[in-house]
């Protein structure tokens, strides 16, 4: 348990966990009530910034309904919050606000990257718009659309439950923090260049670097 | 169609002679040009003027052309909402001298933001400006003016410093004393906010 960085120990995917109890029968029943409880009442920190927050609305809503997924209170109060979905697009002008809001919510914690703005940038690859929420916050399911259908955030948010209920007790890093670095930044530089590269359209749509 | 001439252009002509250089209609809309030095003479007078009384400010914006000898125009968009009358008035400003034009924060209010994000967009700057900073982009945002045929769609700076720089900025610290106009909301705002304030402090990197 405690804080580790991307930015500077950053180092892919590793494969082993360490563990200050031994996995055994009680450990997973305790890990399948634990994680059924959390998946169930998962309160939606609703980051809301541009179109995506509509849909979010929408889904929320009499006809989709989050609330037979136990997300119906909104917490806009972060300390309160367990999963951060950020639907909309994010200047870079917000980015310190994001930053500050996800480092407010408490362990256990979770990320929803919600519409290609978020996930990518979509198409405002441009001098103001982040690339990508995943170079500022780990992210842990995206959704894409412009905006997802209902139905595409509901898919997304079962997803989530789904890597919920596949946690363990046991693993001691998973719920680190990982804050931004004495570097000022969350994640390497060369990573957050390489996710932030142009792809499919916007490569021939340059008139610039 | 015949597109009609805005009554204005007539008055303007004779009140100002050679500072009027040249009036178009395009799509319906007046278009006049006047020179740099006499514009807010014009549009002073485009406001008070007793058959003119253009005294709503649509909008002050700016034109960069592709064609790189075309000069820098700054537009301002009167209204007179008596008469129902729209004009434009534009000036030019060659790219190699001073981009600077006189402000209209003195005849128009609203001017004071629509004149920020000219400054903030193209570097143009309004002498008479009370509060010329940046308003669409933060304030210390050092890549220079977006909106300029010279600027590349992405920034200058990697995204890896662009990110770097937007993480490091504290957002508490764009805050000046017009923009909390609200006077019941300084008595809470926290001592050290008020501190700042009163230092008429703006926002910087940590």
């Amino acid at each position: 348990m405690g804080l580790t960085n991307p930015a500077t120990e950053y180092s892919g995917d590793d494969g082993t966990t360490v563990s200050s109890v031994s996995p055994n029968w009680v450990t997973t029943r305790l890990d399948f009530l634990t994680n059924w409880a959390r998946s169930n009442s998962l309160w939606p920190m609703p980051f809301g910034t541009a179109c995506c927050a509509i849909e979010f609305m929408a889904t929320a809503a009499s006809r989709f309904d989050l609330a037979r997924f136990g997300m119906e209170r909104m917490s806009f109060s972060p300390r309160q919050a367990d999963v951060f979905i950020c639907a909309g697009r994010v200047p870079f002008k917000l980015a310190p606000v994001l930053r500050r809001i996800w480092d407010q919510m408490p362990q256990p914690k979770w990320a929803i990257s919600m519409g290609a703005c978020a996930s990518t940038g979509n198409i405002f690859d441009n001098y103001s718009m982040v690339q990508g929420i995943d170079t500022l916050i780990p992210v842990d399911v995206y959704v894409p659309g412009c905006p997802p259908r209902p139905e595409g955030l509901i898919y997304g948010i079962r997803l989530l439950q789904k890597k919920i209920m596949g946690e363990s007790l046991a693993d001691d890093m998973l719920r680190d923090e990982h804050p931004v670095s004495p570097s000022g930044l969350y994640l390497p530089p060369d990573r957050v260049d390489e996710l932030s590269e142009p792809f499919g359209n916007s490569v021939h749509q340059t008139r610039s670097t | 169609m015949t597109a009609p001439l805005s009554p204005s252009v007539e008055p303007l002509r004779q009140t100002f002679g050679d500072a009027v250089t040249r009036h178009v209609v395009s799509c319906g809309d007046t278009i006049v040009y006047v020179e740099r030095d006499r514009a807010h003479d014009v549009l002073a007078w485009l406001k008070t003027a007793p058959g003119q009384t253009f005294d709503f400010l649509t909008d002050v914006t700016a034109v960069e052309y592709r064609d790189p000898e075309r000069p820098l125009e700054v537009v301002w968009q009167l209204r007179s909402l008596a008469r129902k009358a729209d004009l434009r008035v534009k000036t030019e400003l060659e790219k190699t001298g001073p981009l600077e034009v006189r402000s209209v924060t003195d005849l128009w209010r609203g001017a004071d933001w629509l004149e920020r994000e000219v400054y903030d967009m193209f570097g143009i700057t309004f002498a008479g400006h009370p509060d010329l900073r940046r308003i669409l982009m933060w304030e210390t945002y050092a890549e220079g003016h977006p909106l300029r045929k010279d600027f590349p769609l992405r920034g200058h700076f990697s995204r890896a410093e662009q990110t770097r720089q937007a993480l490091a900025a504290n957002p508490e610290a764009h805050y000046s004393m017009e923009e909390l106009s609200i006077a019941e909301a300084y008595d809470e705002i926290p001592a050290d906010m008020r501190e700042r304030l009163a230092r008429g402090e703006r926002g910087f990197l940590r």
